[in-house]
């Protein structure tokens, strides 16, 4: 065991599989000799040699691209976008070729790739670094989407995530890269794609949330705990796409009670879809409709209102409130 | 002060037949035996003859979507045939003969066209892509497949193919650059059909030539005579050539012209390109030129080209018929074929539909 951050997690994940399996390439602007922007492959080119972990031109349809070439002639690639608001250039080869080529192949190519790339609030970053456009994704059937918040689950979902045989989305929030340390195993582990962790036990209301939104839902449910005495059970999705909804529906049955948290706006993000699944598969045992605590449907905002604009916890447990006194 | 030149470029033209079929570049002839320049002859002919069948087959419903190519038959057929069979292709979605002559089953060109999933099945023999929609896409594709060949040091070659109007496209230039600055294994085949849909080559680009983009990439660029099979053979069979040997991509530039419209699909030529152009385009017809080469050597009759037909026209009805055949797709089906493993939900939504142990 040893105390890691997620971005040694993710790096230590990635390790891992380049030792295991020769088939793993890694790849991207900047992540060779240089180790990443963050950090997350630092010392990988050095250890595994530039025909495992090299540096390519600064264009994302070709990065993409090259993966989907790569999977097709039977490599592992694990591409990295530098920034997930650059996935716009990407977009053809993500939503438009990889994710649909075992099906437009009836299963004769497959694309095991796994697209890394950071994301996230409340780092001040210049324009389009920071937009959660995981939502996007979540319409583009054939792909998955995972999204850890800590150490720990980084590493068990990101070896899970290049061992699957389809392609996965992997985004990686900026905030939590370096926010805290965990103890994390040494030694494999995985974490399966499409099943939730429920991060707090509670009984009156459900927190369903991702990414960095589990910390502050987490705050949220403390603070909430302390001035009504009401417990909030927090789900972390872990996976977007699918999305875990046993685990939701279990949650609900005893809560009666849930509202989603995202750091997405409004109308993106997983919140619809996760709240559609409740209305379909938990309706009986809802007490109240289920409210989303989510920032307004704007272009991501300036990097000095940023903190205004994201979900605090005194935000969510207004929402709560509300659910509550339905 | 005069300014010094940073770089100099040139783009060569590549003729070895003229219109008549008289060779025009002795040095450029390649070497090829009398069966394979029958065999071309026979590969040309054929692609013809499937045009024609496949406009009037579209006509009746009997097809799909479908982009003619009668013009297009040397460019086409040329290229292909300077090709090994394990090179790896990656066609744009008129290049049906090119994927044909790789070992794509000529039933499953059928199915692709009608809508059928088997259609993109294919065969683990063959090293070809499913034909593309998204002009550009495969483009950026081609240097993961050569980088692949590389990394294995394979002594293979990714080919890819787009038209005139694909040069205009982000995704062009990316993968030729991708794969100059790896020095990869690859062939980039432009297609200059001299329209993309109704929209004439002049108002894609003030370049003079497409072939000079491969100026921007920093790889050699070649524009070859597309009417003209033995160039297209011959450029196509050097950069092949090159690219095995280690010495990195070329981008090919061949002058052609479709006879017919863009696709089966409403587009009427008649709209946008005059009969002149057209007749003119008539005259530069690569099999009028061929066939004349081939019958000054003795090598072909009109008796031989008659034949062929025939031949030709039970290969396709045979073809026809295997994909009639074919079973029918059912939506279970393409559930189930999204992942390895179904995901929770989509089996749930399976279960919908078949109305087996829903919930």
């Amino acid at each position: 065991m040893a105390q890691m951050t997620m971005i040694q997690a993710i790096t230590h994940a990635l390790d891992l599989e380049l030792a295991r399996d020769e088939r793993v390439l890694v790849f991207g602007e900047d992540v060779g000799h240089n180790g990443g922007v963050f950090r997350a492959t630092e010392g990988l080119q050095k250890k595994y040699g530039e025909d495992r972990v090299f540096d390519t031109p600064l264009a994302e349809s070709g990065i993409i691209g090259l993966a989907n070439g790569l999977a097709v002639q039977g490599f592992r690639p694990v591409p990295e976008i530098q920034f997930f608001g650059f996935v716009f250039e990407a977009f053809d080869q993500i939503a438009g070729q990889i994710s649909r080529l075992r099906y437009r192949s009836a299963g004769r190519f497959s694309a095991p790739v796994t697209i890394r790339s950071p994301f996230g609030g409340g780092v001040h970053t210049p324009e389009l670094h920071s937009d959660s456009l995981e939502g996007l994704f979540l319409q583009t059937p054939g792909v998955k989407v995972v999204i850890p918040s800590s150490p720990y689950d980084a590493k068990g979902l990101l070896l899970s995530a290049i061992r699957d045989p389809d392609p996965v989305i992997f985004l990686e929030h900026m905030k939590l890269y370096r926010s805290f340390r965990q103890e994390v195993p040494e030694e494999e582990y995985t974490i399966p794609l499409g099943v939730a962790n429920v991060v707090r036990e509670g009984k009156d209301a459900t927190i369903v949330t991702y990414g960095a939104m589990v910390a502050t839902s987490v705050k949220a449910a403390e603070q909430w705990s302390k001035e009504k005495g009401l417990e909030a059970e927090v789900i972390d999705l872990r996976t977007i796409s699918p999305i875990d909804i046993e685990t939701i529906v279990k949650s609900i049955q005893k809560t009666n009670r849930a509202i989603v948290v995202q750091e997405a706006q409004r109308s993106a993000g997983a919140a619809a879809e996760i709240v559609a699944q409740i209305n379909e598969q938990a309706i009986y045992h809802l007490e109240a409709p289920v409210l989303r605590a989510t920032p307004p449907d704007t272009v991501y905002p300036f990097g000095m209102i940023e903190d205004d604009w994201l979900p605090t916890p005194q935000y969510i447990v207004d929402t709560l409130n509300k659910v509550t006194s339905l | 002060m005069l300014s010094t030149s940073a770089a100099q470029f040139e783009v060569p033209y590549v003729q070895v037949l003229d219109e008549n079929g008289n060779v025009t570049n002795p040095d450029r002839v390649p070497s090829l035996n009398d069966e394979q320049l029958r065999d071309l002859m026979k590969r040309m002919v054929f692609t013809r003859i499937w045009d024609q069948r496949a406009i009037k087959l579209a006509r009746q419903g009997r097809l799909g979507f479908y982009a003619p190519v009668a013009g297009q038959e040397a460019s086409m057929i040329g290229s292909e045939f300077a090709t090994n069979k394990d090179d790896f292709l990656l066609p744009g979605y008129r290049d049906i003969p090119q994927c044909y002559f790789h070992g794509y089953p000529l039933h499953q060109l059928f199915l692709y066209s009608r809508g059928h999933q088997l259609g993109g099945k294919v065969p683990d023999d063959v090293h070809c892509m499913i034909p593309q929609i998204i002009i550009g896409a495969q483009i950026v594709q081609t240097p993961g497949v050569a980088l692949a060949f590389k990394l294995r040091g394979e002594k293979r070659v990714a080919v890819t193919y787009t038209g005139d109007g694909g040069t205009s496209q982000g995704d062009f230039y990316e993968g030729m650059n991708f794969a100059g600055a790896m020095k990869l294994p690859a062939v980039f085949f432009v297609q200059n059909n001299q329209y993309a849909i109704s929209v004439p080559r002049e108002l894609q680009t003030a370049a003079q030539t497409l072939a000079q983009k491969a100026v921007a990439a920093g790889i050699p660029g070649v524009q070859v005579d597309g009417m003209d099979i033995l160039a297209v053979y011959s450029v196509m069979r050097e950069a092949v050539d090159r690219a095995r040997a280690g010495e990195g991509p070329t981008m090919i530039e061949a002058i052609t012209f479709r006879y017919g419209p863009h696709t089966m699909s409403g587009d009427d030529p008649t709209r946008y390109r005059t009969q002149e152009t057209q007749e003119a385009w008539e005259k530069r017809d690569p099999l009028i030129r061929f066939r004349n080469y081939l019958v000054s050597k003795g090598l072909w009759s009109e008796q031989e080209e008659q034949a062929y037909i025939e031949e030709a026209k039970e290969t396709i009805n045979a073809a026809l018929k295997q994909a009639d055949e074919t079973e029918k797709m059912t939506v279970p089906q393409l559930i189930d074929s999204m992942f390895a493993e179904p995901t929770q939900e989509l089996l749930r939504q399976r279960a919908e539909i078949t109305g087996e142990g829903a919930n």
